[in-house]
C-alpha cells in the first residue's frame, strides 16, 4: 500500500531524513521507534505533506499513486490520516462543525452525498463513545482547552469517523497516563483492518504492549537502522538504544517537532 | 484534483457579488455646495421652514471646520464641490403611495440584494425601509407597525409628519458641532430611517434599512434617527452595498438612539460596500457619526457590527450613559483586505450611577490593509459604581497586513472599575496544516478559522443575519490564502 523509498527530507537546509526506505501492505501495523531526534516526527509530517519540510530526493506512493506530487488536502482525501503529537487549537470553531466540514470534504471526493447536521451528530456521538470522549467536548472549540489526553483521544476519534487507509499515529502515547493509553490504544486496535494499513511512530515500548504491531523500525539519524517484528521492540527495551550504537538524548535543534 | 483547483480558482475570481449599476432615470443636482444647494435639497423634500434652519446653520459652521486627521487611515484631500448632494430615481408626482407605485426597476434591484419588497415576497417578520442614494424609496410593514404604534418611516417623512419629535431629538445626541463629517450631514443629510417606540411596547419584528449607493458622484448622507420610549424594545439592523467604480464615493451618515427609562435598542449593521478593487482603487468612504444616548434609568444600547466593506471606514458606535444604571455594548467585526482601511471601535462614557459597558472588538486584517481598534472609556465624576469590561482581539492573515490598538482610558471616578484586554494572534501554518491534513480546503480552513474567531460577535447579530455574516466573511476572505 505505502513504499518509501530513498526519501530524503530537510527542514531549514538541515537534512532529517536521509534515505528512508519502507514498505508497508494494506492489513499490517508497522511501527517505527528511535531516540529523539531521530527524524520519526519529520517523517509522519512528510508524510501528510507538511510545507515547512523539503522533499529533496525519494519516492513515495500509496497504491501506486505519487503522493509526493499531491498537496495535503489532496493526500487526506486520498486517505491520509496523521493522529498528530501536538494537536493545535482552532479557538470558536466548534469539533463537530470541524469534524463534520472534514468528513464532508472526503465524501465529496468520493463523490457521496454530504452528511447533514442530525445525521452527523448521530455518527459522532456514536464514535465519541468508542474513545471515551464525553459528546459535551463535541460542541466545544477544537482542542481548546482540552487536556493533553483529550487531544490525543480527539485525534483517535478523527481517525474513527475517516477510516482512512493509511493511518499514521505520531508519539499517540506521549503524555498520556496508563487509564487513557488503555482507551487510546483500543480505539487504534478499532482501527485494524485488512484494507488498511497503520504507521505508529512512538519513542517507547509501552504502546506496543496494547497495539502489537507486526514490524518494528528503529531510526536513527534520518535512516532506517534496523528492522524486526515484536520482539525487536522488547529487546530495545531491555537493553536501550545504546545497544545499537545509538546515542539516546535530546537533540533538539535536529527534533522535528 | 483538477475540478478542486479550477473551483478554488474560482472562488477567487468571483467579484463583489452587489457591484452592478441600476439603469433608472434620475434626477440629479450638478457636483457643488453652497446655500442655495441646501435650499434646493430643502426644497425638493418639502421640509418645514426649521429644518431648513436649522441645515444651513449646520453649513455655516461646517465651513469654518477642518477635516479630521487622527485616523490611522491616509487618502487623497476630498474636493467637496466635485460631488453631487442630491440624486433620486425619477418619479411621477409625489412620493409614491404604494409599492405598487414604486419604479419596478427598483424592485428589482432590490431582489437581486436579496431584499424582496413586494407584498407577497416580503422578509416574514422584517420591516424595510429602502434608501436608494438620496430617497427612500418604500417602506414594509409600516401599517402592521402603526398599529402597534411604532412609527417606522423615512427621515424625510418623519420631517414632515412629525415635526415635534425631529425638532426634539435630532442633533440632540450629535449636535452638527459634534465634528466634520456631521457638521456636512447636518447640513446635506439626504434620507435614512425614523423610528419612534412608544411607551412599554415591544416592537413587534425586526427593523431594518437597506442603503443602496448608485449613482456617479455623489454622496450619500444618510441620517437615522431611533427612539425608544420608555420601557420598550426594538431590534434594528441596517445593510449596505454600492456598485463597483474606479472613483471613490462618500458615505457620511449620522445616527442618533435614544433610549428612555427602561428602553432597549438593538441596532446591528452588517457594512458591505464596495471596497476597490484588488489594488486598491475606488471603493466607498465610510465616514460615520453613530451614537446613543442611554438618557433613562435602567437604558440598554447594544451596537453590533460586522464591517467587511468600504475603500476607508472611520467608525465608532457610541454609548453616553447618562441614566442611573444604564448599560452599553459594542460587538464588532471589522476585516480588511487588499488595500482596505479601517479605524474603528467605540466610545464608551459612563456619566451615571452603576453604569457598566462591554466591548467585544474582532479586526482581521488580511492583504495589505490595515485595521486599527480605536476606543475611549470615560467616567465622569458621578459615575460611582461604573464598570467597562474591554476585550480587542486581531487576527492577522498573511505577512503584509497591519493590526492596531489604540485603547483610552479617562477616569474621574475612583470607584470605577476597568478591565481591560487584548491578544493578537495569527492564522497559524499549524492551524491550516491541521484543516488541510483532514481533507478541508485551504479557503475553506481559513474561513473557519476566521468565522470561529468571530463567534462571540455573530451571536449576538439576529440569527438571519448572523448567517448572512457568516458568509460575507467568506466572500471578503477569497483570495486571502496563497
Amino acid at each position: 500500500m505505502l513504499s518509501i523509498k530513498n526519501l530524503h527530507a530537510s527542514v531549514g537546509g538541515k537534512e532529517i531524513l536521509k534515505g528512508i526506505n519502507l514498505e508497508i501492505k494494506a492489513g499490517e501495523v508497522h511501527a517505527i521507534m528511535g531516540p529523539n531526534g531521530s527524524g520519526k516526527s519529520t517523517l509522519s509530517q512528510v508524510l501528510a505533506g507538511n510545507d515547512a519540510f523539503e522533499v529533496t530526493s525519494g519516492e513515495v506512493t500509496l497504491n501506486g499513486d505519487n503522493l509526493l506530487e499531491k498537496e495535503t488536502e489532496e493526500r487526506a482525501r486520498e486517505g491520509v490520516f496523521l493522529a498528530f503529537q501536538y494537536p493545535v487549537e482552532i479557538p470558536g470553531v466548534s469539533n463537530l462543525q470541524f469534524m463534520r466540514t472534514s468528513v464532508n470534504a472526503m465524501r465529496h471526493h468520493r463523490g457521496e452525498p454530504e452528511m447533514n447536521a442530525a445525521e452527523f451528530m448521530k455518527l459522532a456521538r456514536e464514535v465519541s463513545k468508542q474513545v471515551d470522549l464525553d459528546p459535551a467536548f463535541l460542541k466545544r472549540g477544537v482542542n481548546e482547552g482540552f487536556s493533553g489526553g483529550e487531544k490525543k483521544r480527539n485525534e483517535i476519534m478523527q481517525a474513527l469517523l475517516l477510516q482512512p487507509k493509511l493511518a499514521i499515529l505520531d508519539e499517540t502515547d506521549s503524555g498520556l497516563d496508563i487509564d487513557a493509553l488503555k482507551v487510546v490504544s483500543d480505539g487504534v486496535n478499532a482501527l485494524r483492518a485488512k484494507d488498511r494499513a497503520i504507521l505508529m511512530v512512538t519513542h517507547y515500548q509501552r504502546l506496543l504492549d496494547h497495539i502489537v504491531p507486526d514490524y518494528v523500525h528503529v531510526l536513527a539519524d534520518g535512516k532506517i537502522v534496523k528492522s524486526g517484528g515484536r520482539e525487536l521492540a522488547l529487546e530495545l527495551e531491555a537493553r536501550g538504544y545504546a545497544w545499537l550504537g545509538i546515542k539516546d538524548e535530546a537533540t533538539a535543534a535536529s527534533s522535528a517537532n | 484534483m483538477a475540478t478542486t483547483d479550477q473551483e478554488v480558482n474560482e472562488l477567487i475570481k468571483r467579484e463583489y457579488e452587489h457591484g452592478f449599476v441600476t439603469e433608472i432615470e434620475v434626477d440629479t443636482f450638478e457636483p457643488g455646495l453652497n446655500e442655495d444647494v441646501i435650499a434646493r435639497l430643502s426644497a425638493i423634500k418639502k421640509e418645514p421652514e426649521f429644518m431648513l434652519e436649522w441645515r444651513l446653520k449646520a453649513y455655516r459652521r461646517w465651513l469654518e471646520m477642518k477635516e479630521p486627521d487622527w485616523a490611522h487611515v491616509g487618502y487623497p484631500k476630498i474636493d467637496y464641490n466635485s460631488i453631487s448632494y442630491y440624486s433620486a430615481p425619477k418619479r411621477k408626482e409625489d412620493m409614491p403611495q404604494s409599492l405598487d407605485e414604486v419604479d419596478p426597476e427598483l424592485l428589482r434591484t432590490y431582489e437581486k440584494l436579496g431584499i424582496p419588497l413586494h407584498e407577497r415576497e416580503k422578509l416574514a417578520g422584517v420591516a424595510v425601509d429602502a434608501v436608494f442614494d438620496s430617497v427612500s424609496v418604500a417602506t414594509t410593514f409600516k401599517e402592521p407597525l402603526a398599529k402597534a404604534g411604532v412609527i417606522f418611516c423615512s427621515i424625510s417623512e418623519a420631517v414632515r409628519d412629525y415635526p415635534e419629535l425631529v425638532q426634539k431629538y435630532l442633533g440632540s445626541v450629535v449636535p452638527h458641532t459634534d465634528n466634520y463629517f456631521a457638521g456636512l450631514n447636518a447640513a446635506v443629510f439626504s434620507d435614512g430611517t425614523f423610528v419612534y417606540v412608544p411607551k412599554g411596547v415591544r416592537c413587534p419584528m425586526e427593523l431594518s434599512t437597506y442603503f443602496r449607493i448608485n449613482a456617479a458622484n455623489t454622496g450619500q448622507f444618510e441620517r437615522t434617527l431611533i427612539i425608544a420610549d420608555e420601557g420598550s424594545y426594538v431590534s434594528y439592523l441596517e445593510g449596505c452595498t454600492a456598485p463597483m467604480r474606479d472613483e471613490n464615493q462618500l458615505h457620511a451618515a449620522v445616527v442618533e438612539l435614544v433610549a428612555l427609562d427602561d428602553a432597549q435598542i438593538k441596532y446591528s449593521t452588517v457594512q458591505n460596500w464596495y471596497p476597490g478593487d484588488e489594488n486598491g482603487k475606488g471603493g466607498i468612504y465610510n465616514f460615520v457619526t453613530k451614537r446613543a444616548a442611554c438618557i433613562g434609568k435602567n437604558s440598554k444600547v447594544s451596537w453590533t457590527q460586522v464591517e467587511t466593506g468600504s475603500a476607508i471606514t472611520w467608525k465608532y458606535p457610541s454609548c453616553i450613559l447618562r441614566g442611573e444604571n444604564s448599560v452599553g455594548e459594542f460587538y464588532s467585526v471589522a476585516l480588511t483586505h487588499n488595500y482596505q482601511q479601517a479605524d474603528t471601535g467605540t466610545k464608551m462614557i459612563h456619566l451615571g450611577k452603576n453604569t457598566s459597558s462591554t466591548i467585544i472588538s474582532k479586526g482581521i486584517s488580511a492583504g495589505k490593509s490595515s485595521n486599527a481598534y480605536r476606543g475611549l472609556v470615560k467616567f465622569g465624576p458621578r459615575a460611582e459604581g461604573a464598570r467597562n469590561f474591554t476585550q480587542c482581539d486581531s487576527l492577522l492573515i498573511g505577512d503584509r497586513c497591519g493590526a492596531h490598538t489604540f485603547p483610552y482610558i479617562e477616569s474621574l471616578n475612583k470607584s470605577a472599575i476597568v478591565e481591560h484586554e487584548a491578544t493578537t494572534s495569527k492564522v497559524s501554518d499549524e492551524q491550516m496544516f491541521l484543516c488541510r491534513q483532514r481533507g478541508i480546503d485551504p479557503e475553506q480552513a481559513v474561513s473557519m478559522i476566521v468565522n470561529g474567531f468571530c463567534k462571540e460577535v455573530f451571536k449576538e447579530l439576529p440569527m438571519e443575519f448572523a448567517v448572512e455574516a457568516g458568509k460575507l466573511l467568506e466572500v471578503s476572505l477569497e483570495g486571502s490564502v496563497g
